[in-house]
């Protein structure tokens, strides 16, 4: 369905109206069903039965949700556009994975106990992946088939060693479950608050570069006749992708395949400007993670399902689709 | 007489029908060539004779009988391919390639037998590649290349060979290397030869009996001399042109006519 | 190249391969000792070896065969049907990157296993019967996608790495539904694991493996090294193509089921083992006997490893065939760049 600029707009509003169901439904789902207004009581009335579990348990968990999934989804439209890979993901290229395994490094090697210590060391896995993956890839060069190989390696590896590390270190990491997949159950509430400060200058460093990211689509020589600096653009998307992920992953684990769903879902709908593109993932990419992670609360009542398991299968599922109708990879 | 001959064939490739209702017979003992435009069937033609290709509806006969009830390593014993594209695996050696055509003469305790090494050997050197016996395929060039794939097919050493455009990736010198063998397997060696060519003069020089196809059907067959006519190249290839006597063969020559005249 | 021959028949021996195989048939020896020799309870090789043929003391006896020789043989066994598995396939999709764990047939065994343990509670029966319907419908699934569609190369393994990924989550929930929540076992089943490995653990995998290696081996192995050819050439050959890929595939499937339900999706051997077979013998064909000594080498060695890499830890060997598998692949992908593409 070809999209119309004047559509936009509407586009965008719609996905804002949707977000605000997937905030309801994340606030209203769960062990203890709320209603609406119970929620609403929940969440300004101090006296309110419902105070407890919508304030502390389910609100830091949907703001959590909110967060991680708009830098997901950001990082995923950033890392398609910037490779030029419609099959681009930071789950599947192992940025994920490496932001996860040094924050269990850190844990257990270096002791390192609260989220604002650890996230740095996310930063630092998350920005090695991304470098090593696209080396190994092949670069400049690097087709969609080699990268998503490369990434599937590291993640191979990375998986097996936190599962090393948690299996030796199990004391400081039983509480924390989720360094192989991902949970908003890790949500605290404070969590959310903690990693904004990361994921917003990673939002206004996506924003800025939109529009050069754009230029960048057609070429490198294209781009820079058009005035954009490529090697500044790809550097200061690899910082972006860095905060964002690994802000994300430092406060849930790893969560593969939002990044990568949301900017299929949504190109069709806003073309490929990234200005649009971007705007809707940042919405939309919530709203997945949200929706995966009521799925999760509801298909293993009174337990749950992590959301990354939720998003595993169904952004799998959505991976062969894609790979399918990709032209971009040689059969 | 015929050895190998296709009745009634329809052809067809998942929903693309190629040819419908087609009836076939080599001559036995002539070096046959098919020639036509793109598209118009001669390679499934051939990959039907040589039970590649499934037909749709028909039959291929050798020796009389349905190929497809023939036990297949039987058949590889009379018939041989020379496949359009054939896949080289990674760090072979021309002598270990070549000797692979031994296959339908070998067993499992039967692996290698004086005949096996001495076949293979004269097969080398039919097609020039002794001395290469020892490199490896993938550092050969397309032209020595090849000529290692048609080694394999004569090491498979059977009365009947089928190629598939064996000249197509080859430079002119090779390529008329690759037919005059083609030839010598033919006259000398007395094999049916059964060959799709692009070029339509070298098709005219080396066939015994050309077969022109278009859109899935036999326009015509015979001598060269005989069926390659001006109506004929116009009805086939759509290709306006002028017969002459080959200078060096006295075959037909085809001159298309020109479309713009030299300044 | 030697020539064995009598008037009638004749038998190709390649002097290095034979080396190669000779020097793997060592190493996994000598890793099966050292398995059954050291650990928790140490004690000499000759030791061991008296326990094993029974005439040890009765203790020794007991930790050798009732706890470690089960384990040494399904890692040996699990290791072999692996990468026979795995070589079978790299040669029918002519591709090394065209693994049964790449393309998610362990990870789907191991879902058919927890089907098996939640629907039925799992006994060795159930566990490997279910891992056979498990390995059967990934491949149904992936030739559907992929296969069917004329998908080969890449766009076959990036099909398999989604259905491998949504078939690790499967499991991860399946986990929570067979409420196994004992870490070791859990591990078992995503990752891989030997721990606590018994005689009935080992004994169908021996019988799958007897049954389907003499059959792929001898039966099989020409036909596959002119399979390699292209389909065309294989035919024009006499190979009778479609049986024989049909047979090898589900031989492979068969081979990927029983060691998973024995070891779980332990992860790489079935990619890794047939490389490293064919860099020792140089030869370029599909090496299946070779891959399969090297498989049951590569798990001894990692399983030894795994359990005394850490003091005081036992590290399950899907663990240790992860991280080093996985930088194989990663080694491979970085030096193969011009060629793969």
């Amino acid at each position: 369905m070809p999209s119309r600029p004047s559509a936009r707009p509407a586009v965008l509003l719609a996905s804002a109206a949707l977000l605000a169901v997937a905030i309801a439904l994340s606030l209203a789902v769960g062990a203890r069903p709320l209603t609406l207004p119970e929620v609403w009581s929940g969440l300004v009335d101090p006296q309110a039965a419902a105070f407890t579990v919508v304030r502390e348990m389910r609100l830091p968990r949907t703001l959590l949700g909110l967060a991680v999934g708009a830098a997901l989804g950001l990082a995923g439209g950033v890392m398609q556009a910037l490779t030029r890979n419609p099959l681009a993901d930071p789950g599947l290229l192992g940025i994920n994975a490496g932001a996860s395994a040094a924050v269990v490094s850190a844990i257990a090697f270096l002791g390192v106990g609260s989220l604002d210590g650890y996230v740095w060391f996310a930063f630092a896995g998350a920005a090695a992946v991304a470098v090593g993956v696209w080396a190994v890839g092949g670069g400049r060069s690097a087709t969609p088939g080699r990268l998503a190989l490369a990434g599937a390696a590291v993640n191979a590896v990375l998986f097996a060693y936190v599962s090393a590390v948690q299996l030796i270190d199990s004391a400081s990491l039983e509480m924390m479950r989720f360094w192989t997949v991902g949970s908003l159950a890790a949500a605290s509430p404070s969590s959310a608050a903690r990693i904004a400060p990361f994921i917003a200058v990673g939002l206004i460093l996506v924003a800025a570069l939109a529009r050069p990211l754009n230029a960048l689509a057609l070429g490198d020589d294209a781009a820079r006749a058009l005035g954009a600096r490529p090697a500044a653009v790809r550097v200061l998307s690899i910082v972006a992708i860095t905060l964002l992920c690994g802000a994300a992953t430092a406060a849930c684990g790893p969560i593969v395949f939002v990044g990568l769903m949301v900017p299929h879902l949504v190109r069709p709908l806003t073309g490929p400007d990234l200005r649009w593109l971007l705007a809707c993932s940042a919405l939309l990419a919530p709203l997945i993670l949200l929706s995966a992670d009521v799925l999760g609360r509801v298909l293993a009542r009174p337990g749950e399902v992590q959301v990354g398991i939720v998003t595993a299968v169904a952004g799998g599922a959505f991976f062969v689709y894609a790979v399918r109708r990709t032209r971009a990879v040689a059969a | 007489m015929t050895r190998l001959a296709g009745t009634e064939l329809t052809l067809a490739y998942e929903r693309r029908v190629i040819a419908e209702g087609l009836d076939v017979a080599i001559p036995d003992g002539s070096f046959t060539v098919i020639v036509g435009p793109n598209a118009c069937g001669k390679s499934t033609l051939l990959r039907a004779l040589a039970r590649t290709l499934r037909p749709r509806s028909g039959s291929v006969l050798l020796d009389g009988r349905d190929i497809r009830t023939l036990p297949s390593k039987a058949v590889a014993r009379t018939l041989g391919l020379l496949p359009q594209t054939s896949i080289a695996p990674d760090g072979i050696t021309v002598a270990d390639l070549v000797a692979r055509g031994r296959y339908p003469h070998q067993g499992l305790l039967r692996q290698w037998s004086a005949d096996d090494e001495r076949i293979v050997a004269e097969a080398m050197t039919a097609t020039g590649i002794a001395e290469l016996a020892e490199s490896y395929v993938d550092e050969l060039s397309g032209g020595q290349r090849q000529r290692v794939w048609i080694a394999m097919a004569l090491a498979q050493q059977t009365p009947l060979l089928l190629l598939d455009e064996p000249t197509t990736y080859l430079d002119i010198a090779h390529q008329l290397d690759v037919l005059d063998l083609c030839a010598s397997l033919h006259a000398e060696q007395g094999r049916t030869l059964v060959a799709v060519l692009h070029d339509l003069n070298h098709a005219a020089r080396y066939a015994t009996h050309l077969i022109a196809m278009r859109d899935g059907r036999i326009v015509a067959e015979g001598k060269p001399a005989q069926i390659v006519t001006t109506e004929l190249i116009g009805q086939v290839f759509g290709l306006p042109c002028r017969i002459i006597d080959d200078p060096e063969t006295g075959t037909p020559l085809v001159v298309p006519a020109a479309r713009r005249r030299p300044l | 190249m030697t020539v064995l021959r009598t008037s009638e028949h004749s038998l190709r021996l390649r002097p290095r391969a034979l080396l190669a195989g000779l020097a793997i048939l060592i190493v996994a020896a000598i890793c099966g000792l050292l398995l059954l020799s050291t650990g928790d309870y140490p004690m000499s090789p000759s030791a061991a070896l008296r326990a094993v043929t029974g005439s040890g003391t009765p203790a020794d006896a007991y930790i050798v065969q009732e706890l470690r020789a089960p384990r040494v043989v399904t890692a040996l066994l699990a290791g072999a049907a692996l990468a026979l598995a795995g070589a079978v396939f790299q040669a029918l999709v002519r591709n090394p990157l065209g693994s049964p764990d790449v393309l998610g047939f362990t990870q789907g065994s191991a879902t058919g296993a927890l089907i098996a343990i939640v629907v039925a509670g799992g006994g060795s029966v159930a566990v490997a019967g279910g891992a056979l319907a498990g390995g059967a419908v990934t491949g149904a699934v992936i030739y559907l996608l992929a296969v069917r569609h004329g998908s080969h190369g890449f766009r076959l393994v990036l099909v398999g790495i989604g259905v491998a990924a949504i078939l690790t989550g499967v499991n991860g929930y399946l986990l929570t539904r067979a409420e196994i929540t004992d870490a070791s076992r859990a591990v078992l089943w995503l990752t891989g694991s030997l721990d606590g490995r018994g005689w009935d653990d080992a004994l169908p995998l021996l019988a799958a493996l007897v049954l389907t290696a003499p059959a792929v081996l001898f039966g099989c192995s020409r036909g596959l090294r002119m399979l390699e050819l292209g389909d065309d050439a294989a035919t024009a050959a006499g190979v009778a193509v479609g049986r024989l890929r049909l047979a090898l595939l589900a031989a492979a499937v068969l081979l990927c089921a029983f060691a998973a339900a024995a070891a779980g999706p332990v992860a790489f051997v079935a990619l890794t083992a047939p490389q490293v077979a064919r860099r020792l013998t140089g030869d370029p064909g599909p090496n299946l006997l070779p891959s399969l000594l090297t498989g049951a080498a590569l798990m001894a060695a990692a399983d030894l490893a795994a359990q005394r890499l850490v003091p005081g830890r036992d590290l399950p060997v899907g663990v240790l065939t992860g991280v080093l598998g996985g930088a194989y692949l990663i080694w491979l992908l970085a030096a193969g760049r011009r060629r793969m593409a």
